[in-house]
């Protein structure tokens, strides 16, 4: 079993408001939410000694040319490129780093820039395999290789647009009560099921929205966050996997599933503990995969768990409290910290308008880069606020 | 599914311009393009522990083996999903959707993202590998069983060659080849059948037997004339969507013991004529890869199998064949930027006056049509038509110097 988390925590929740196109680069978000952090734990940029970053905009740049732009002087510098998956993954690397006593502050941060033509561009270099394998079949980006996804797990469990749609309306629902959400119209069911066809059967809802925008988290030793009076949550227990089912020849699964009982085991809990989720959506057939990976039904029967269950922020099952990227929007690699942070928020009863009553324990998982014809990385991470 | 026959074309409207699907491949994905040139379904499988690998890569991803080599490999599958791409950021696609493409489970192993081509969910499916306009290889997951049809598919016939519907223009139509080929065009679907003729005013030998036939105009041309070509490309430039150069012109003998006038005449007709009908019905092809049904779609030139390595009984003018499979290479690069394909086909030596006394196997004109109207039916870019010319291929790529000694017996 792995080590606990103990002694490190997890605080400064900071989501700086998307923008569905901007011209302001990756490094200008990247050091709003950065400042944000900063600014709630009254530290200076001189103050913290370690950075890990995740962005797909930064070009030419790497975080090592954000040290010198950002002033910072570092003793642990980190990059995850894990898209979906960056927020648990950096959480739990920044976490055993402290721990260790390598460093004492690290500030995790992901922004991405989205100009006009961002998306194209990224979709066109994103990787060797998609360039070779993937794009030149249509060239429709994840909503094709999500669409077959989705296709070959309807057809294996029997699964409907109308339960995909369950998760789009709830998420929606949360995401009206979340003034930083790009989508502000509510939406229903019907209208999930009318909209237009994006590539069969992936509609329009069941897309994610491309925007800028960034997300920022401190990771430092309890006693420090007890010291500067700072409301934190523990990392009860993390996983990551990457590339974890290789013989599956369509993805009805991700990592998650694989070490999934021995991070119940480490975090002393079961799904049944768990007051919220913070799946990744991109998606919603992801989120239902989440949901059976993640323990909280049977292999194929997430389309009746969403149907028996209220997804929304006062239901019994709160699922993407603040909107999920499907209503938020997907800042980029931000997006793979969208769930995390508002993590952190809820189980330190700092989430305002999309609060859950009595909040302790969440779940966060994430879930990354479609290298091929899969998503490649997965995480997951239990936390559990303090009182 | 049927394809229509195109309605005449409205001058007044524009004619759209060509784009093309993603063209950027890894080094190792270039293995994909060609092998589709050929016509052959070939993966990466590794020389160690035989894993079948795809996509194309550097290391076996069974054994870590960077030994991979690419082996004809069972093309059969079972469609695992599918999806119909409506929305795309990419110009090329945008302007074809719907676009159909799914994920095959190859029996060899690996899963492929294809075009699909009349298959749906749970099919056991054939592959093959195809050019795409951008000129690289493509998976496609087609029925086990290929139907009369399929290839008027609009996913087959964005990227194809086929000759239905098409008006060709057929350079020197006093070429033994000529008539086969118009019959063997016209039952593919051919529209129009240009005849080139040479020196139209003298009746040349061998015009008789193109005249008068239904949908074949006959056209003055000459390769070694500039001005004349010019004059046709301006006249009928418009309508040419496949051009296949067939002039040629052959005589016997090596290097040694002629002075070079029959080298000259060979250069002059066979590599500087195609680079004259090149330049003078090019543009035109290339501004018109998009123009719909009979959008056009290739260049094609005849060569010796010899272009590859020379028999020196016939030395001066495989020089001249040489210098033509250079120009093709050079035409390709130049052409690829608007999708118009160049397709060699090599022969061995043909079943003419000029090879009388060469013992068979010689290529008879009737399958060297037969190989050009199939290969542009599958849209291939280097045709290998009858035994020498397959054997003489497979030997040059396995080891051209070693070809070389074979046939000339080698150096002092």
């Amino acid at each position: 079993m792995s080590t606990p988390y103990d002694g490190v925590v997890l605080t400064c929740p900071i989501t700086v408001p998307y923008v569905r196109y901007s011209n302001e680069t990756a490094h200008w978000w990247i050091a709003r939410a950065l400042r944000g952090a900063l600014q709630a734990a009254d530290l200076s940029p001189r103050d913290i000694d370690g950075l890990s970053v995740s962005s797909f905009t930064l070009f030419p740049d790497t975080p090592v040319g954000l040290t010198q732009h950002l002033g910072l002087s570092l003793r642990y510098l980190d990059t995850i490129p894990m898209g979906g998956a960056s927020g648990v993954v950096a959480a739990r690397r920044a976490a055993r780093a402290v721990q260790a006593g390598d460093v004492d502050i690290v500030a995790c941060v992901a922004g991405d820039a989205n100009r006009i033509d961002s998306f194209r561009n990224l979709l066109s270099a994103f990787s060797r395999f998609s360039l070779d394998a993937s794009y030149p079949y249509g060239f429709g980006g994840p909503n094709a290789t999500f669409a077959l996804i989705m296709d070959a797990y309807m057809a294996e469990y029997g699964a409907t647009r109308d339960d995909f749609g369950r998760i789009a309306v709830a998420q929606r629902a949360n995401a009206l009560r979340n003034p930083q959400a790009l989508m502000k119209k509510p939406l229903t069911l019907e209208a999930y099921l009318n909209a237009r066809m994006i590539s069969d059967p992936v509609g329009l809802f069941d897309c994610v929205m491309s925007c800028a925008g960034s997300e920022a988290f401190l990771v430092m030793r309890e006693d420090e966050a007890i010291r500067r009076n700072l409301p934190f949550a523990r990392l009860r227990g993390s996983i990551e996997a990457h590339n974890a089912f290789p013989d599956d020849p369509v993805q009805l699964r991700g990592g998650w599933a694989r070490d999934i009982d021995a991070l119940y085991y480490q975090a002393g809990c079961g799904p049944a503990d768990i007051d919220l989720l913070q799946t990744y959506d991109d998606y919603p057939v992801i989120s239902m995969m989440q949901i059976e990976d993640l323990g909280f039904c049977d292999k194929g029967d997430a389309a009746a768990f969403v149907r028996d269950h209220d997804l929304t922020i006062d239901g019994d099952f709160p699922h993407n409290t603040s909107g999920g990227q499907l209503s938020a929007g997907q800042a980029g690699a931000a997006g793979g910290y969208l769930g995390f942070v508002e993590a952190i928020r809820q189980v330190t009863g700092q989430a305002g308008p999309t609060q859950v009553a009595d909040a302790r324990l969440a779940m966060v998982s994430g879930f990354g880069m479609v290298n091929y014809d899969r998503g490649v990385c997965s995480a997951v991470g239990i936390l559990e606020g303090v009182e | 599914m049927t394809l229509d026959r195109p309605k005449k074309k409205n001058p007044q409207i524009r004619t759209r311009v060509p784009t093309l699907p993603p063209g950027a491949r890894s080094r190792a994905a270039l293995g994909m393009a060609v092998m589709a040139a050929q016509g052959k379904f070939a993966l990466q499988h590794c020389d160690e522990c035989g894993a079948v690998q795809y996509p194309p890569r550097e290391a076996c991803a069974a054994c870590l083996s960077s030994a991979l080599s690419w082996k004809g490999t069972e093309p059969y599958g079972k469609l695992l999903a599918e999806t119909r791409i409506q929305a795309s950021p990419d110009p090329y696609f945008r302007e074809r959707l719907p676009w159909r493409m799914g994920s095959v489970r190859l029996e060899a192993g690996p899963v492929v993202l294809a075009h699909l081509v009349g298959v749906g969910r749970g099919d056991r499916v054939k592959m093959e590998l195809r050019l795409d306009r951008a000129g690289q290889g493509v998976m496609v997951a087609r029925p086990v069983e290929r139907s009369e049809d399929m290839e008027d598919d609009p996913v087959l016939r964005a990227m194809g060659t086929h000759p239905k519907h098409r008006r060709i223009l057929i350079s020197d139509a006093t070429q033994p080849v000529a008539r086969p080929l118009i019959d063997a065009l016209m039952a593919a679907g051919a529209d129009h059948v240009f005849a080139g003729i040479p020196e139209m005013w003298r009746r040349p030998p061998g015009m008789a037997a193109v005249e008068g036939l239904e949908n074949v105009s006959l056209v003055p041309l000459d390769v070694t004339d500039q001005q004349g070509l010019k004059d046709a490309a301006s006249e009928i430039g418009g309508k040419v969507d496949i051009l296949i150069n067939t002039a040629r012109h052959i005589r016997p003998g090596g290097v040694m013991g002629h002075d070079t006038t029959a080298a000259r005449d060979e250069m002059e007709v066979n590599a500087l004529g195609l680079m004259r009908l090149a330049q003078a019905f090019g543009p035109a092809m290339a501004g018109r890869t998009a123009d719909g049904v009979n959008a056009s779609a290739a260049l094609i030139t005849i060569l010796s199998a010899h272009a590859l390595s020379p028999d020196p009984a016939f030395g001066a003018f495989n020089a001249s064949q040489a210098a033509a499979r250079s120009v093709v290479q050079t035409l390709r690069a130049e052409f690829a930027g608007a999708g118009l394909r160049v397709m060699a086909v090599y022969t061995g030596p043909t079943d003419d006056e000029w090879h009388q006394p060469l013992p068979p196997p010689k290529v008879a004109p009737k399958a060297l049509a037969r190989a050009i109207v199939e290969g542009l039916q599958l849209g291939h870019e280097e045709v290998f038509c009858g035994d020498v010319a397959r054997d003489l291929a497979e030997r040059w790529q396995q080891n051209p110097a070693l070809l070389e000694r074979e046939i000339t017996g080698g150096g002092a």
